[in-house]
């Protein structure tokens, strides 16, 4: 599967399937700090992805003054 | 994995809640968390207009989508940073989620109409980024409530935002600081009521919040903002929170209800040494307030007048800052 990451932006490739949380581990992510996004929507925690998928993992940490 | 409402397959997990949800039932909780909040922090009567402080990033664009769909009144405040193409994306975000919805959004530039951006601000000032941009963001924002008349301005602070500034000020013990970390600052001094909606609703919330409403944002963070203790904060109580769900609403919710009130006479806005400042008009500790020394040092200077709202006949009216008179969509703002 595809994996594309922000901040900063890269794509990364992964064997399916994979469960979202075992993808989190591989990748050394706190699920607190990011949304697993695919097709547009969010995907829980024990969602299986598919080898085809494209999924993005979006930080939602922003910091600096409000 | 069900939503704990109705069964039906859920698309978010929240640890703290132990429990999972739908669409429908996320976007629910989030109105009902800020409406819960604004009730019983007293931050807003139902007939208050309301400045909703705008960066185009998540937080601030659910905070108004949310404020909405509650019925409020509120038009949205966006201040140009001149932060580069940060910037220049920020802001593109925020004009249109206001056109698509067809709300009123004023935008203030600190270049244009102030003569600097936020990195030559802290570079004169010697201060850090973020620094200079907060202190311009209070200033303007205070500035744009009391001259549009609005009853509070909003920020989308949200849990994870203040349980990171109560851990930052509790690792130093700024007492003055703690007495003034509530969800709701009164009116006074000059000074509008500031309020903070967000507050039972975590970061990860208000990005769910977005992605599943269709609200695009500014993904990418702030140059001048990487690398701050903020952010260690919240990577150090997000590793507290995955081990122990539900630390990060303990530490500030326990600290609102046992332990602010003990800091009550510490904060510095208590009223006693509050003038006018004798350039800008604003609330100030001393003879100018800090706004205007930020602006004597860095070479800038105010406007020469504020322009009334756009009243284009076009539904989505953008407002443009003090000085600026500019076409938005083949229409002329005043």
């Amino acid at each position: 599967m595809q994996v594309e990451l922000r901040n900063p932006s890269q794509t990364m490739e992964f064997d399916g399937p994979m469960a979202v949380t075992a993808l989190l581990a591989r990748l050394s992510l706190n699920r607190e700090s990011v949304l697993v996004i695919r097709d547009g929507t969010l995907v829980p925690g024990d969602a299986m992805l598919a080898d085809d998928d494209h999924v993005e993992i979006r930080s939602v940490i922003s910091g600096g003054s409000r | 994995m069900k939503c704990r409402v109705c069964r039906e397959p859920a698309i978010i997990d929240i640890r703290r809640h132990n429990a999972n949800f739908c669409v429908e039932h996320f976007l629910r909780l989030c109105r009902d968390q800020v409406a819960k909040a604004i009730d019983r922090h007293e931050m807003l009567r139902p007939t208050d207009r309301v400045l909703v402080a705008i960066s185009g990033g998540k937080d601030s664009l659910a905070l108004w989508d949310i404020l909405i769909d509650l019925g409020y009144e509120a038009d949205g405040l966006y201040l140009g940073l001149g932060i580069g193409d940060y910037s220049t994306s920020s802001e593109g975000f925020a004009r249109r989620f206001a056109e698509e919805r067809s709300l009123r959004l004023e935008i203030v530039d600190l270049q244009e109409d102030y003569g600097f951006n936020v990195p030559e601000g802290a570079r004169a000032a010697r201060r850090v980024p973020c620094s200079a941009c907060g202190l311009s963001k209070r200033h303007l924002f205070d500035e744009a409530a009391r001259r549009g008349g609005y009853d509070a301005v909003a920020t989308g602070h949200n849990l994870d935002d203040e349980a990171a500034v109560l851990f930052g000020n509790v690792l130093r013990w700024q007492q003055d600081y703690l007495g003034r970390q509530r969800p709701v600052l009164p009116a006074g001094d000059g000074f509008p009521r500031k309020v903070k909606p967000l507050v039972r609703l975590g970061e990860r919330e208000m990005a769910a919040y977005c992605v599943l409403r269709g609200i695009e944002y500014v993904v990418e963070e702030c140059p001048m903002a990487v690398g701050n203790k903020h952010l260690g904060y919240k990577e150090a109580l997000n590793a507290i929170e995955e081990q122990s769900p539900g630390s990060k609403h303990d530490f500030y919710f326990g600290f609102l209800d046992r332990v602010v009130d003990r800091f009550d006479g510490a904060s510095e806005r208590d009223g006693s040494d509050i003038s006018t400042c004798a350039r800008c008009g604003a609330p100030a500790s001393g003879e100018v307030c800090a706004f205007c020394r930020l602006l004597e040092r860095v070479g800038g200077s105010h406007p020469d007048h504020y322009s009334e709202p756009a009243d284009t006949g076009n539904p989505a009216q953008v407002a443009l800052g003090p000085t600026r008179v500019r076409a938005i969509d083949g229409v002329v703002g005043a």
